[in-house]
């Protein structure tokens, strides 16, 4: 049996304890509401165009027809508004059309009676401040909630085969590298799975609505450039939480023995936010393995990044990822039959027991 | 070196930190003997155990089967069942079996075959599919049994595979195992119950303090270390052995009575002596048990 086939038949099995688990099936319906949710229900409550009321034969009929309100000729338009059974009213005011409404006057009422000047645009597919703000949170936040929460899976899978000391029985069939491997190759398609099955959830709920239709050409590149950083970050992380979960005995202390992973996800978390407004420090960003899976996307999103940056911090991505993965094989080895305390990461480091003989 | 000698450890050292826990550990394991592993708390049984399975490296010496160091190939092959117990709590005894010997390198029908025969002859065919966790604690133990077995392991190393087996459970999983030493396959086992040990294994390795005190057949040491004693059982008393001419007694009370012999002496003569004064009911040498030995040995 080679260590592909090893790989292979570890990561089978932790898909299929995942997949029957019951906090992450549930965990995974909650994000697909809320994100189905939050693209439709937007759609569902704003309210369709105004009704507006005019008097018979009025000169404005036709124009507010036009501008796709709903036209009804009443009598008495002012009390049709008071009645509530429509938003404004639009009535002749010596020659001038006049907007009769309760408290403020609906904006496409106004805007079908008024005159716009010519607009011309200098930079038409330039990002509107808002997307801007909102996609690196968004990337960002995918990318720090699933390495996050798939990561310490991933460490408590490692200690939940020490404590039972199944690890023993594994090590002496398979290499500790199979083992790492194939659990951070199911973290790594579980947590694609996920985001994907998401992303898809909210483009289709995003269809409902008019502005998203306009954001996701836009979104396309950055996304798909999301992709291949979201993978070699995921793994990198995935790796030095392995490595985590190899140090201690117990679940109790994984929180405790990950803060320094926690910290590597979350600084660069909290930087993309902050100095998303600062383009020498998001370009720093967006080549420093930990935050590149954020801030490079980002940066392609606005249109900031050369077409050459991407290939170039994607390579220093993947050396970090492999470099992580040597790290967490050889931290794995070394501390993986330590079962009293906790293990230093030196420790672990200096001391490899295994397959030496 | 005998070559029917399966699996051979020689001069295998290993020290943890400054302590020596392993010192200078040869023994053989040979091919369909079961192979009794016994020591104190800390004696290094796991340790070696461990060594021979490649889980720890060894600082110097060498574990070799059949004259070749074992190889990564071939340590997939052994069967082994930690010290402390091991399987994944939350899922069935059967998927767990099928997992190992996949692992093992087994082809899916083969090992989903050998599953199912293994837990019908432990008698845990009804629970198979049933989340190890709830299990008892006995049927637990039968499923590592199961999962040091599911393989066809050519070498079957065990760590205290009787502990926590009520009598009958015992003979069932005795039974197994002797079916794979009648198949040729080497059983290193190491139990606290001497009793089970006396009474199951073929061969000793007796070990304290990291060295190895003694190695044999059972027979072999049973000889090695038994002093010429005897007993004697009589209808009438037994005080008159005190005077008896190279006679040192070690028990008396009052029919019955213990004595070692001194080797000039003759054994028949005592026996005439007392047919003598009276009935015999019982005369022969005291066999030791391997509890005595063991206390002998690693005294």
């Amino acid at each position: 049996m080679n260590l592909l086939e090893a790989v292979r038949l570890v990561a089978a099995r932790e898909l299929k304890v995942k997949l029957r688990d019951k906090t992450f099936l549930f965990s995974t319906l909650f994000f697909l509401l809320f994100a189905l949710g939050s693209s439709v229900l937007p759609a569902v409550f704003a309210s369709g165009a105004s009704s507006v009321a005019v008097v018979q034969a009025s000169p404005y009929e036709q124009k507010l027809r036009d501008a796709g309100l709903e036209v009804k000729v009443v009598a008495d338009p002012e009390k049709t508004v008071r009645d509530g059974d429509a938003d404004a009213a639009v009535v002749d005011q010596g020659g001038k059309p006049q907007v009769v409404a309760m408290r403020d006057a609906p904006g496409d009422v106004v805007r079908s009676l008024s005159v716009a000047p010519e607009v011309h645009l200098l930079d038409p597919d330039a990002v509107d401040e808002l997307a801007k703000f909102l996609v690196p949170f968004m990337f960002a936040l995918v990318f720090f909630f699933t390495s996050l929460t798939f990561g310490i899976q991933i460490a408590q899978s490692v200690v939940e085969e020490k404590q039972t000391r199944m690890v023993e029985i594994l090590v002496a069939a398979v290499p500790v590298r199979a083992l790492l491997i194939g659990k951070v190759a199911a973290g790594g398609l579980l947590a694609l799975a996920q985001v994907a099955l998401i992303a898809v959830v909210s483009i289709v709920g995003s269809q409902f609505t008019d502005d998203a239709g306009d954001l996701l050409p836009l979104l396309a590149p950055a996304m798909s450039w999301f992709i291949p950083f979201f993978v070699l970050g995921f793994i990198m992380l995935a790796a030095l939480w392995a490595a985590v979960g190899a140090l201690v005995n117990r679940l109790e202390d994984v929180s405790n023995a990950g803060m320094p992973v926690q910290l590597l996800v979350m600084l660069p978390f909290f930087a993309v936010i902050f100095l998303g407004d600062n383009p020498t420090a998001m370009r720093i960003l967006s080549y420093v393995p930990f935050s590149a899976p954020t801030a490079m996307p980002v940066r392609l999103f606005d249109g900031s990044a050369a077409t050459w940056e991407p290939f170039v911090a994607l390579v220093i991505l993947a050396a970090a990822a492999a470099g992580a993965l040597l790290l967490g094989a050889r931290i794995y080895e070394g501390s993986l039959l330590r079962t009293n305390g906790r293990t230093s990461w030196s420790a672990a480091w200096r001391d490899r027991e295994l397959r030496s003989i | 070196m005998v070559m029917s000698d399966a699996l051979r450890v020689e001069g295998v050292n290993r020290r943890f930190g400054d302590r020596q826990v392993l010192s200078d550990v040869t023994f053989d394991v040979g091919a369909g003997r079961m192979t009794g592993f016994v020591g104190a708390n800390g004696a290094g049984k796991t340790t070696t155990m461990r060594i021979i399975l490649g889980v720890l490296a060894a600082d110097s010496g060498s574990v070799t089967w059949q004259g070749t160091p074992l190889s990564t190939q071939f340590r997939r092959q052994v069967g082994y069942m930690p010290e402390e117990r091991g399987l994944y709590p939350k899922m069935s005894v059967r998927e767990q079996l099928v997992y190992l010997g996949r692992l093992h390198g087994l082809s899916l029908e083969r090992v989903k075959r050998n599953a199912a025969d293994l837990l019908d002859r432990l008698g845990l065919g009804e629970r198979a599919d049933d989340p190890l966790q709830q299990l008892s604690l006995g049927n637990q133990q039968r499923a590592q049994i199961a999962a040091a077995l599911v393989h066809d392991p050519l070498l079957l190393v065990l760590d205290e595979p009787f502990s926590g087996l009520d009598p009958h459970a015992v003979d069932t999983v005795v039974g197994v195992l002797r079916e794979r030493t009648a198949a040729g396959v080497p059983v290193l086992f190491s139990s606290h119950q001497l009793d089970v040990v006396e009474r199951l294994c073929d061969d000793l390795v007796i070990i304290a303090g990291g060295h190895i005190r003694a190695t044999g057949t059972r027979e072999q040491l049973r000889t090695q270390f038994s002093e010429p004693r005897y007993e004697l059982r009589v209808d009438g008393d037994t005080g008159w052995l005190r005077d008896q001419a190279g006679v040192t007694v070690v028990d008396l009370d009052g029919d019955r009575a213990v004595f070692d012999l001194a080797e000039t002496a003759d054994d028949q003569v005592v026996l005439q002596a007392a047919l003598a004064r009276g009935p015999v009911r019982s005369f022969g040498p005291v066999v030791p048990s391997l509890a005595e030995i063991f206390r002998e040995v690693t005294r």
